[in-house]
This record gives C-alpha cells, sequence and structure tokens, in this order.
C-alpha cells in the first residue's frame, strides 16, 4: 500500500502538539486530545510483555484524567519540574475508514528546578486514534505508554 | 600521622528515641556495618511471592541488602534460596530477572549449579589428557555461594543467611503475624510490579512507612477525599522488639469533624477540590471486617499494603549510603473476577511512583536526605505521643518510628 503522506503528517501532528502541550505544562489541555471515551495507562515494557496488566498511571475516562490533573494541581507534592519529550518512528497503519492505530518512539527529558536533567524516561505510545474527533481533529481513543524500563526515578508525576 | 575517620562509632543523643541524629544517615561506615549487621544478620528478608516460583525450576533473582541473590523452586518442590556468586571468580551465576531452567550455569566459565546453589561441575577440572586442569585435593567449593535459609509465610517467600535468626513465625511474632494473615487470606496471584530509585538513606523510607502521623498531612488525597483522616477510627501494632509494626483504618463514610480545618493544614484546603470520577475508589470489602487501609511493616525494609482493594509487597534494596531502590509486587487473588480484577488496577492509581497517595513518599525522604546535608551533628524531634515505642489507638504518634530505632540500635550496638 502506498504511503499515506498526508495521514502520517496528521498524526505525527498529533503526537507533536501533544507533547508540546505536556512540556508546556498546559496540562488542562490532556485530556483533550483523548475522544469522549478515550483511555490512557502507562505500563512498564516487562509487566507488558509479560501479560501482567498493572499500570503506574490509569484513567479510563477524561473525568480521570482531569482529576489527575486536579490531584496534581491541587494535592500531589512533587518537586518543580518539566519534561522535555522527543516523539520520533512514527508508524501509522490504518485500521478502517475512521480509525488508525500508531507505534511511537519516546524519549522523555526530565529538568528540575535546578537544572539537574535526566533522562528519565523511554518507551513506546501504543495509540488508536478515531481521524475525525470532536472539532474534526484527530483524537487518541487509546493510548498505552509502554515504559522500556521497570524503574522510575523518584517519582512520576506528570503523564509521559 | 594517621587521622580517625568516620569511626562510626558516634553517640546517640541523650534523649534516646525521640531524638535520631542525622549522621545515621550519611556515613559510609555505618552503611557497612548496616548491610552486615543488619541485612545480613539475624533478621528474614522477603525474597519474593510462592506464585512467581509455582513449578520446580522456576527461579527469580533479587537482593538482600546488596547482596545478589537467586530464589527458585528445587525439582523436589522445595523453596531454595543462594548468593547469585560464583564460587570461581564471583561471577552472577544468573543475570536474568526470572525464568525456568533445570540448572544454573556460570556464562564467564561454564561452572554448573542445581537449583539449590551447589556447585554441580566444574568445567575441564580434571583437564583434557592429563594435563591442565586443578589438584586433585583442590577445593572450590570452599568459596561456594552462601546459601540461605528459605522459609514462606502465606505466600511469602523469605530468606536469611543466619542461624541464630528465629523461625520465620516466631521472627514475625504474634502482635504482627494475624495482621498478615487478614490480607494474605487466599492464594496469591500477581498483577506486576516496577520499582522506584529513592535518592536517600534506606531508613528514611524505612521510617516514612512507619510514620502514622504523615499520612494525611503530606499525602492530601487522602484527606481531602476523607480516604483516611485520623479522625478516622484506627489503630497501630508495634512489635515488642520493635521492628515490626502495623497500623489500619477502618472504613469509615461519616466522618464529618472538623480538626484539619481547624488545624489549618496544607491538606485540608479550601473545601472546591472534588473528584469528577471517585468511582475507582470504591472499596469491596473483600475481607470482610471493615478496614480500609492496613500498612505492615517487618523490619528493616519490607512492607506488606492493603489500601481499599489494592494489594502489595514493597521491599527496600539499600544501593549506597544515599540511595536506595523501593520494589513494589502487586497481587490480587487466584480467584478474582473480572470486575475486581479491575478494581485493582484503577486502585493501582492510588499507589507507585505515579500514586495519589504515595508519589509524595519518594520526594519527601529526599528532601530530608538533602536537607539534613550539614547537620550530620544535629537530630530529628520524634516526640509525637511521647517517648514510647508501643502500641496504641492514636495515630498521632511517632511510636513505630522509635520502635524501629529501638530494634536497630539494638543490632548495630549504638
Amino acid at each position: 500500500m502506498p504511503l499515506d503522506v498526508g495521514l502520517q503528517f496528521e498524526i505525527e501532528h498529533l503526537h507533536a502538539r501533544y507533547a508540546h502541550a505536556l512540556d508546556e505544562d498546559r496540562l488542562e489541555d490532556w485530556p483533550g486530545f483523548f475522544a469522549a471515551s478515550g483511555r490512557y495507562r502507562i505500563v512498564t515494557a516487562e509487566n507488558h510483555a509479560a501479560g501482567l496488566a498493572l499500570p503506574v498511571l490509569y484513567a479510563d475516562s477524561r473525568a480521570m484524567m482531569r482529576d489527575r490533573v486536579a490531584s496534581l494541581r491541587h494535592a500531589n507534592v512533587y518537586e518543580p519540574q518539566r519534561y522535555r519529550h522527543l516523539v520520533a518512528g512514527v508508524l501509522v497503519e490504518r485500521l478502517d475508514a475512521q480509525r488508525v492505530s500508531s507505534i511511537a518512539g519516546f524519549l522523555v527529558l526530565r529538568i528540575l528546578q535546578d537544572g539537574d536533567t535526566i533522562l528519565f524516561a523511554s518507551g513506546r505510545y501504543l495509540d488508536r486514534i478515531v481521524l475525525a474527533g470532536e472539532e474534526g481533529a484527530p483524537q487518541y481513543e487509546e493510548r498505552v505508554v509502554v515504559c522500556d524500563s521497570r524503574r522510575f526515578d523518584t517519582q512520576l508525576a506528570i503523564p509521559l | 600521622m594517621l587521622t580517625q575517620i568516620n569511626s562510626a562509632v558516634r553517640d546517640w543523643p541523650a534523649e534516646g528515641l525521640t531524638r535520631v541524629p542525622y549522621w545515621v544517615y550519611q556515613d559510609d561506615d555505618l552503611y557497612r556495618r548496616e548491610l552486615e549487621r543488619i541485612f545480613l544478620g539475624p533478621n528474614w528478608s522477603f525474597l519474593c511471592l510462592e506464585a512467581e516460583l509455582p513449578d520446580p525450576g522456576c527461579f527469580r533473582t533479587t537482593h538482600v541488602g546488596e547482596m545478589p541473590v537467586v530464589a527458585a523452586r528445587d525439582a523436589g518442590g522445595v523453596l531454595r534460596a543462594f548468593e547469585n556468586r560464583c564460587a570461581h571468580r564471583g561471577a552472577l551465576i544468573c543475570p536474568q530477572a526470572r525464568g525456568r531452567s533445570e540448572r544454573f550455569v556460570c556464562v564467564y566459565h561454564n561452572w554448573t549449579y542445581d537449583l539449590a546453589g551447589n556447585l554441580t561441575h566444574v568445567a575441564f577440572r580434571n583437564g583434557i589428557g592429563g594435563k591442565g586442569g586443578m589438584a586433585t585435593d583442590a577445593c572450590p567449593e570452599s568459596q561456594a555461594p552462601a546459601q540461605l535459609r528459605v522459609a514462606s509465610f502465606c505466600g511469602l517467600v523469605f530468606g536469611t543467611l543466619s542461624a541464630a535468626a528465629p523461625p520465620l513465625k516466631d521472627w514475625i511474632g504474634p502482635a504482627i503475624a494475624p495482621r498478615m494473615r487478614r490480607v494474605l487470606a487466599k492464594p496469591l496471584r500477581p498483577i506486576g510490579g516496577y520499582t522506584q530509585l529513592l535518592h536517600n538513606n534506606w531508613k528514611l523510607y524505612a521510617e516514612n512507612v512507619r510514620d502514622t502521623y504523615h499520612a494525611s498531612l503530606l499525602h492530601l488525597f487522602y484527606t481531602r477525599f476523607r480516604i483516611n483522616r485520623l479522625t478516622q477510627r484506627g489503630g497501630l501494632l508495634v512489635s515488642e522488639d520493635g521492628g515490626h509494626h502495623t497500623t489500619y483504618t477502618l472504613i469509615d463514610a461519616a466522618d464529618a469533624t472538623d480538626a484539619y480545618e481547624r488545624e489549618k493544614t496544607r491538606s485540608a484546603g479550601g473545601g472546591g477540590f472534588r473528584l469528577e470520577a471517585p468511582q475507582f475508589l470504591e472499596q469491596f470489602d473483600e475481607l470482610g471486617d471493615g478496614v480500609a487501609i492496613q500498612i505492615l511493616s517487618l523490619y528493616p525494609g519490607f512492607v506488606l499494603q492493603q489500601i481499599k482493594n489494592s494489594l502489595a509487597v514493597r521491599w527496600l534494596v539499600p544501593r549506597g549510603v544515599g540511595r536506595t531502590e523501593l520494589h513494589w509486587t502487586c497481587f490480587g487473588f487466584a480467584g478474582d473476577d473480572e470486575a475486581m480484577a479491575e478494581r485493582r488496577l484503577r486502585q493501582a492509581n492510588l499507589i507507585g511512583p505515579a500514586g495519589f497517595i504515595s508519589m509524595e513518599d519518594g520526594a519527601a525522604t529526599a528532601y530530608v536526605q538533602r536537607g539534613v546535608q550539614a547537620a550530620s551533628g544535629r537530630a530529628s524531634v520524634v516526640e509525637m505521643g511521647g517517648a514510647a515505642a508501643a502500641s496504641g489507638d492514636s495515630r498521632i504518634t511517632e511510636a513505630a518510628v522509635r520502635g524501629f530505632w529501638k530494634a536497630w540500635r539494638r543490632q548495630m550496638d549504638i
């Protein structure tokens, strides 16, 4: 099948907008990248490969995502920090007229206020995307974040 | 002239258990003594769930203190554990995290071990054609990896290097054992695990887990949604020697008090904060005793957790004086139906590195490690609930923290 360049760009654009929203601390925008029935999970590659379902973070509705953001803003204690996402190697596959799946690699750097910068996470985004979501833009129906490592430095506050 | 460096013999403050001097988190010599006296001493260390080793030949690797360990089920079904160090040159015998095997073969020179860690074969021991090999009276077995005593309790496997450690059940003791049994009521089914790297001395997390005073003050999520307020009914048990503890909170939907508001705590907040989707917090009282939360520790670094329907074990692996790994294995029961399995996954949002009520712990303990950097001569104030290290019905106390230090000082002879 010929590569659908427009579709490829459209999906890469979605991933890029998602990453910039998190990196610019626009957490309130995060749930809007998902369809109304959207689901989000962070898992480890070890558990994922073993068929073990334990999530590090799990939201099965946008309401749960908004709760997560509200908790980060008003409840949880974490050291002031920013992420820098690098998303690469995006593969897109059409599922049907309305939907595609996507696999993409990511690196996330974590920058603390004193300048300490580490490679915080690497992994894959496994996505199912509806092309004409609300306002006509593509939205994630499901985003599974598979982290390559089972170990997290200190805490995982901001979503990946 | 030689200078006396950090002779690890330091004076404990005269106040006793109500003061914890900050050098205990900073001293390299002390840290090495802890590894020997505590982690390799007369205590039992958690190794894995029995359910992780269901069949003969199943193994997983872990650590006791800094010592790498293989835990395995041998051909006869007996649980075994041994030091993961080849008798020959000291290489790891088994580098994999888990798997299944009939034997272990060191990759370096092919020395072979059975599932109990006995050296069974030395490659070319007798040489080839009368040349090379070892002398007939050579005894490489003299450097064999240490074998641990292994025992299990309600599906949890523990090991110790010490012949002096009491039997596991006696070591856990009559105050704590029933509180483990109530959680480990059925065959366990692991649902996954992960690790947090903490930038602090291991004891700061051991204290954090025993600190019933902090839970609802640091973890705002608890308090704002009335998951656990200190006004809810509960209790604290501290083992006789102080090392183990259990605290629990009863399900209590009717907490309408304003103690936190009157104290103007950060966690009480302004009151406008509500969850849109609180359904994931709904607990099914599967153990039938009305306990919402129970946190249980065994000395030095093991935790058994029931937070609603989220069940897990956690254990500490020290990685240097200021660096600690916190490992988590979460589990359900073999008979869980789909709804319960899903409930446990949703409630996993409460725990672990991203947990609504646990992500703060790693930050707070690291703040202590950094805060006391220039204060080795000073001490923390551990006076909530008085000076005793005993059980009670209040959780506005640091009794279990004092208990930890009581056990630690006895074992460290400090």
